[in-house]
């Protein structure tokens, strides 16, 4: 079955890029520019992975992360928070608030495919 | 046997021997009985001849007993007088008299003294010179403490302030709201300036830091360090180390040596802790906002290198990708580089520079051979003038003007060039000037604009920066006529620097400088209840205040508050309360009168309730000393609700103690207790004013109530609650 990622970045240079490489590798790919929009498409989509940057407009990674773990209905979801940040408070942060991975820009393709892959089980 | 005895013996056998011989005369003549021829004496006259030869024989002896008398025992005993008068004044000397043998033993108590006298004078020159070494040494220190840059204060361990430099007393003094209060002071707690936790825990690991150091090597002193803010919000880092001695407390022991005391230096890092926040914010936003644009690029440039059948619209979207991180990249570069520019020109520090040394420096600068080049570059310095001084970033304008002569002899091949420095109205004209080749003004101006980079020293800073920095202005011009074309530097003529005051201010012989006193050093805060010290241990506060009328009770202000010090019996000049009050209310004209402070010399001063708690602080420690206190505490009293300060000291009043001293005097008057003192009066009616005089009245009181039996604090102010004027309230 088609597995489901949303992309939640306000980013449209970066989206363009992983939404490419996303689709090309056979995912269904969802865009979400705010971080409350991103909740929206969550609770609406239900997808199996959300790429979730920090910064955000409306509301940021680190509030969308804890809302999603506020509910035991999502709690399937897996959250890959992505940042442009470095900071290793902001890591632990991060992973504290219930997200599954965490990746620093700038990143290589190759090594986002491969934390995706492992979060899904694939 | 004694002397005296065998002289006793003596003269009752000569008695005896006289008596015997009267005796056998006696009984000769008894004998010569008259015969029948009448010849000789009837009984009645031979007992008259008796009588009147015991008599001559009698007064014979009383004569020998009182000269002998006063040869061999009167003598003896009024030389035993003058020998026991000796012994007060060794200049005396024992006169020589009576018997012989007397005057020998004279002679020789004579030498004697003689003696202790040339040794006792030896002993008082050494004394002498000792203290004059010592006293020479403490003014050399004082000396050397007075041209510290740094800040220096010395306290013993109850945090009492023993030394201090001036600058110390500047960095402290500036209050948080611009104004000035002197906090340091001889024999002040350090802890009106510092936390007292602060200072205590830093004192903790000095001794921490120097037992360590004890097992380790037997001499290791430690130190500590703390930073801390000042009221002005100044950042001021300050190193602690320990001042040993033998008779410390207990528990401070080092080695068989205990701290008696610290000694802070003082550094304000105020502006390089700012800088490097600043430079590290820099960073910090580099770094972050790198991140972002790093990664859509290097995403992008992934997917166009690994998918090689991409159609052509998604592989414009990717470039244009790349192209805009890209963009917003370098401009957050750019940002970043001209910030750090800005901050390195702030790091420079501008310099009071005589201009012609300036001149000479650049002179030679310039001069210097380069490797790889064949010939120096000849440099004239021409009109010079002596007199003017600069305030400039040195380096930079010596490297400026280097660089440009270099590239002029570069690429103009400019084998000499002349400097020159003269005044032009208020502002200083540097002319780097040379003959012959001209350039265009739009080369000349990028070589002003251009980075200096000159024989591999490459500087981000073009000449522009460096004179702008200077707050100066720099351009190329030519003159036809003579032929010659310069660069001409305007910069801003500097006041020659003024030394600062000094420390040290010569005092009267005798007398120590103000700025320290190691006799504090025996001081302990908590030891004594102040009541029952002595008044002449105590620190004093001497304080006077003018007001704007004569009723606090009706709406009338204070508007000056005039304080000094009294610390050992010192008046310290130096350290002083000067402060004018905004009443917000009106004057009246008798005040004004008085005090001669109007309206306008109140306007923007700080009203009553910033003073009174900065007077509060200065006061801290001290008793209060005012002529006719009751009525400047009036005043203070009325304020304590609105300032939330209380003056909770006690108080002693000159006034009252003049009357004390001299209870049959008609006034009190400071100036007639000044006269009567002999403490001459200047700037009467300024609040310090009267607060000096008053100060040195106290001082000439001290000596005279201890006459009187009065000694202690406590003593004082009884004696002045029971004389008449205690009774006067306000």
């Amino acid at each position: 079955m088609n597995r489901k990622i949303l992309i939640a970045d306000d980013e449209q240079n970066i989206v363009i890029s992983i939404e490419f490489l996303l689709r090309r590798e056979g995912f269904e790919v969802l865009v979400a520019g705010d971080g409350e929009e991103a909740l929206a498409k969550v609770r609406g989509e239900r997808p199996d992975l959300v790429l979730l940057d920090v910064m955000m407009p409306k509301m940021n990674g680190f509030d969308v992360c804890q809302a999603l773990r506020a509910d035991p209905d999502l709690a399937g979801t897996r959250i890959l928070m992505l940042t442009a940040k470095g900071r290793d408070t902001e890591v632990s942060k991060g992973l504290g608030l219930g997200a599954d991975g965490y990746m620093t820009k700038p990143f290589s393709t190759k090594e986002l495919l491969a934390e995706v892959r492992k979060l899904l089980g694939m | 046997m004694t002397a005296h005895r065998k002289l006793i013996l003596t003269v009752v056998a000569a008695g005896l021997f006289t008596l015997v011989l009267v005796g056998a005369t006696a009984a000769l003549m008894l004998a010569g009985e008259p015969d029948e021829n009448g010849v000789g004496r009837s009984a009645a006259e031979r007992v008259v001849v008796l009588v009147v030869l015991l008599l001559l024989a009698s007064a014979f002896c009383g004569w020998l007993i009182v000269r002998l008398h006063d040869l061999y025992a009167a003598s003896p005993l009024r030389m035993a007088e003058e020998v026991t008068a000796t012994l007060a004044h060794s200049g005396l000397r024992v006169g020589e008299q009576g018997a012989a043998e007397l005057r020998v033993l004279a002679q020789a108590v004579n030498q004697l003294l003689a003696l202790r006298e040339a040794s006792e004078n030896d002993v008082a020159e050494r004394v002498r010179e000792a203290r004059a070494s010592l006293e020479e040494e403490r003014s050399r220190l004082a000396a050397l403490m007075a041209d510290l840059s740094q800040s220096v204060i010395v306290c013993n361990l109850d945090g009492r302030v023993l030394l201090y430099n001036q600058r110390a007393r500047q960095e402290l003094a500036a209050g948080a709201d611009g104004g000035h209060v002197d906090l340091l002071g001889l024999g002040r707690s350090i802890y009106t300036v510092f936390d007292r936790a602060l200072i205590t825990h830093a004192l903790e690991r000095l001794q921490q830091a120097s037992q360590l150091g004890e097992t380790e090597n037997g001499q290791l002193l430690g130190s500590a360090q703390f930073v801390t803010a000042t009221p002005a919000g100044r950042l001021l880092r300050a190193h602690m180390s320990p001042v040993l001695g033998g008779d410390g407390p207990h528990h401070a022991q080092v080695g068989g040596l205990s701290i008696t005391g610290f000694v802070l230096v003082l550094e304000d890092v105020t502006s390089s802790n700012e800088r490097h926040a600043r430079r590290d914010a820099l960073i910090q936003s580099l770094i972050e906002g790198g991140r972002g644009p790093l990664g859509s690029i290097r995403a992008a440039a992934e997917m166009l290198s690994e998918v090689a059948d991409m159609p052509a619209q998604q592989r414009d979207r990717f470039l244009r990708v790349v192209h805009d991180e890209a963009a917003k990249l370098s401009a957050q570069f750019e940002t970043a580089a001209s910030a750090f520019s800005n901050d390195l020109r702030e790091r420079w520090l501008l310099e009071e520079m005589r201009g012609a040394e300036l001149l000479v420096v650049a002179a030679r600068r310039i001069g210097e051979r380069r490797a790889g080049e064949r010939r120096a570059l000849a440099v004239k310095t021409e009109n010079v003038d002596e007199d003017l001084w600069l305030r400039v970033d040195g380096f930079g304008l010596f490297q400026a003007l280097r660089y440009l002569a270099w590239r002029l002899q570069d690429e103009y091949a400019v084998r000499e060039v002349r400097l020159s420095l003269t005044r032009s109205a208020q502002l200083a004209q540097i002319d780097l000037s040379w003959l012959g080749t001209f350039m265009n003004n739009e080369t000349a101006m990028s070589w002003l604009q251009d980075p200096m980079s000159v024989a591999g020293d490459a500087s981000p800073l073009s000449v522009t920066d460096v004179v702008e920095r200077c707050n100066g202005d720099i351009w190329f011009q030519r003159e036809r006529v003579s032929h010659r074309a310069f660069f001409r530097t305007m910069l801003p003529i500097a006041d020659a620097p003024t030394d600062l005051p000094r420390a040290v201010i010569a005092a009267a012989e005798g007398e120590r400088p103000e700025f320290y006193d190691f006799d504090l050093f025996g001081w302990s805060a908590a030891s004594h209840e102040l009541d029952d010290r002595l008044l002449a241990d105590l620190s004093y506060t001497v304080f006077d205040t003018e007001t704007s009328g004569l009723q606090p009770t009706q709406g009338d202000e204070i508007i000056q508050i005039g304080a000094t010090r009294i610390v050992n019996r010192r008046l310290l000049r130096h350290e002083c309360f000067d402060q004018l009050v905004n009443p917000q209310c009106r004057l009246s004209p008798q005040s004004i009168e008085v005090h001669g402070i109007t309206r306008e010399l109140l306007v923007g001063q700080p009203t009553i309730d910033v003073v009174l708690p900065k007077f509060h602080a200065f006061c801290a420690d001290t008793v209060l000393v005012g002529h006719n206190a009751a009525f400047d505490m009036r005043f203070l009293q009325l304020k304590e609700e609105q300032t939330g300060v209380r003056f909770e000291q006690p108080v002693l009043d000159t006034l009252l103690l003049s009357a004390v001293l001299h209870s049959n005097q008609t006034t009190h008057r400071l100036e007639a207790i000044a006269e009567r003192l002999g403490v001459s009066v200047f700037g009467r009616h300024t609040a310090l004013g009267d607060a000096i005089v008053t100060g040195e009245v106290f001082l000439k009181m001290l000596p005279l109530l201890a006459e009187m039996g009065i000694r202690t604090l406590r003593q004082a102010r009884e004696a002045s609650q029971k004389t008449f004027h205690a009774r006067l309230r306000y």
